[in-house]
């Protein structure tokens, strides 16, 4: 990242601790707008402590947040998602049974007037619902096609869509690919490619190596409440993140069976 | 832009929906096919018994608006993804108390109409609180209440005048303007001159006579058709009812996208009390009494009527149209058994089989819809 860029998130040595157990245990990592940031890290690296104490979720127990250079109190979600920040669950916020525009515009519903009543305006919901669907490259029958209907990705996609329709400067993604097909996967990181040229900061959280190289900029580990350090693009080998990710150990010795194909 | 095309190439393996397919996914369906139905057969068997005269029109009406006035409570609430059990109970409690206020207190009927109305919300209120806050089903929750409810309705009148039942309504609510909007009747100069015309029949014999055999539309039918309109209104035009959707649908997702999931529910709870006591007051005015077994068994032919109309049980998905066919469905059959002189407690055994018939009806319609196999 060139220096001139000014970072979106700043968060230095942020510890967690919950009782007696240190989820984090002093992780620094910047996000810049425009990049993908691929956090990588194994089940209970600490990579969900550390998106939830980054949405606002959690506060940190020990360090600082930075967002926009200004030091950041968020007292609940809401506020974070005001300030831009908004997190694409593993299991989605989408309803199944609801439409897709009905979704889309879920806690955010356009309204007009209607004699002395504000109503919520369907036409308007509809159109803005297709054209942003259009945009991501998702065609749908019609705009009260519901949820339901929809592929995993395609969700996915919908998810991120409304995000950052709604004003996301940040938008953390928490393992969107983890139960995708392979095609599903290739159109999910093809809408984060998007949404990155918009000038939209990702945080992708996945432990899969291949689908964070295929779209990331840089690179963060985790591993047991720790950081390895953050990575840029071309500077680091599958194998070498592979390989921090489970802390040098256990997977060393299967390399050679698996052939680097994990 | 290659990610683009190959949506759009695989936008064609989407089977296009045809026509017939898309009109099932309407929630209201069962319920219209159910209503044509019911009328094809009851003009068939019942036709020249009277069912559909002026008079036997005015009978089932009555009938289905007073299923009608709770389905639209049960209807919301079940669509935010909630049961409220205590509809029933709330009917009988709120009479008693409406009763006792107005007898035993010598409160103007009006303020005891006022009264009942905010302790059955707050009631309405108590019983989402606990099961907002608690996690607890509200099967149980309202069950608890269901019991704790009957059982004051039938205490109260005998701790205050010693006997289940409290009359002598009629003459206090003369005149009253707050108990002539649950107890009177509109539309009297239309209906008498159509009488006048020979338009429907008049009375030949006795005190009434000349007069129409229908006196007017009962504000009964009218709250009816007012809660159905307003009820539909607020669910599929408004941001609340989007909210309604949302909460049944998935109440964690719904949270995540700031939607006040507790609230709504809360609000729900409270409008179905609100139904349950405007039913009580009209039956308190029109029988001048309140009796402690009133509204027994309302709150499961509440539910029946709704999944009639294509509400899913677990919530999410509904229509307060389909409710109010479903408790039109449920007033026409046990009527219309009556005219066609056919055994009433065969009326059971329908009501069985089409709730279980709309809920298997439902259970396929929701697996079109989310494309489950």
């Amino acid at each position: 990242m060139s220096s001139d860029i000014k970072p979106l998130i700043q968060m230095k040595n942020i510890e967690k601790h919950f009782g007696r157990v240190i989820a984090l245990a002093g992780v620094s990592v910047d996000i810049y707008p425009g990049e993908c940031h691929c956090l990588l890290g194994d089940n209970g690296a600490g990579k969900s402590t550390f998106i939830k104490t980054m949405s606002g979720v959690h506060k940190p127990t020990k360090g600082d947040i930075l967002f926009e250079e200004k030091p950041m109190h968020f007292a609940d979600p809401r506020d974070a998602i005001n300030a831009g920040i908004a997190t694409v669950h593993q299991h989605l916020a989408m309803i199944p049974l609801m439409s897709v525009s009905r979704n889309f515009f879920m806690g955010n519903e356009p309204q007009k007037s209607f004699g002395p009543l504000k109503i919520f305006d369907h036409a308007h919901a509809n159109e803005v619902t297709m054209a942003e669907m259009r945009k991501m490259g998702i065609n749908l029958r019609g705009p009260d096609q519901a949820v339901g209907t929809l592929s995993g990705g395609e969700r996915q996609t919908v998810a991120i869509a409304r995000a950052v329709h709604f004003g996301a400067k940040v938008l953390i993604l928490d393992e969107p690919t983890s139960a995708l097909g392979v095609r599903q996967t290739a159109n999910v990181l093809a809408t984060i490619d998007k949404v990155r040229k918009q000038g939209v900061a990702v945080v992708f959280i996945t432990h899969n190596v291949r689908h964070a190289m295929a779209v990331g900029d840089r690179f963060t580990v985790l591993n047991r409440g720790k950081t390895l350090g953050t990575a840029t693009r071309g500077n680091v080998s599958p194998a070498e993140l592979q390989d921090m990710m489970a802390g040098g150990q256990e997977l060393a010795s299967l390399d050679g069976m698996m052939e680097g194909t994990v | 832009m290659s990610q683009a095309n190959e949506a759009m190439e695989s936008d064609e393996r989407v089977k296009s929906i045809s026509p017939l397919r898309k009109a099932l996914i309407r929630p209201e369906l069962g319920g219209m096919c159910g209503t044509v139905i019911v009328f094809v057969l009851f003009i068939i068997f019942a036709g020249d018994s009277g069912m559909f005269n002026p008079q036997g029109v005015m009978n089932w009406s009555q009938v289905s608006a007073q299923f009608m006035i709770i389905a639209v409570g049960a209807c919301l609430l079940m669509i935010a993804g909630e049961f409220d059990l205590s509809v029933g109970s709330m009917i009988g409690f709120a009479s008693m108390i409406m009763a006792i206020f107005a007898t035993t207190f010598g409160w103007p009927m009006w303020l005891a109409i006022l009264v009942t109305f905010a302790i059955t919300i707050s009631l309405g209120a108590v019983n989402g609180l606990i099961v907002v806050r608690t996690g607890l089903p509200s099967f149980i929750v309202t069950l608890a209440f269901l019991f704790i409810l009957r059982g004051f309705a039938i205490f109260l009148p005998y701790a205050f005048e010693g006997k289940s039942n409290i009359g002598g309504i009629k003459e206090i609510a003369e005149g009253d303007w707050l108990a002539s909007v649950f107890g009177g009747k509109i539309f009297k100069g239309f209906f008498q001159w159509l009488g006048d015309n020979d338009l429907i029949a008049t009375f030949t014999r006795g005190t009434k006579a000349g007069q129409p055999v229908i006196e007017g539309i009962p504000m009964l039918i009218v709250w009816a058709l007012a809660l159905i309109f307003i009820g539909h209104f607020i669910l599929t035009r408004t941001k609340f009812g989007n909210w309604i959707f949302a909460a049944g649908g998935d109440s964690e997702a719904a949270r995540n996208s700031g939607v006040p999931v507790d609230r709504v529910k809360i609000l729900l709870f409270m409008f179905t009390a609100f139904c349950a006591t405007v039913l009580a007051t009209i039956q308190v005015m029109e029988f001048s009494s309140a009796d402690a077994g009133r509204g027994l068994l309302k709150e499961f032919e509440a539910i029946i009527a709704v999944v009639i109309g294509g509400a899913l049980l677990t919530g999410g998905y509904g229509s307060v149209l389909g409710a109010a066919l479903g408790a039109l469905i449920f007033g026409v059959v046990q009527q219309g058994l009556f005219f066609a002189g056919v055994e009433s407690s065969l009326f059971r055994v329908f009501l069985g089989v089409i709730l279980l018939g709309a809920v298997i009806l439902n259970t396929y319609i929701r697996r079109i819809i989310t494309g489950e196999r």
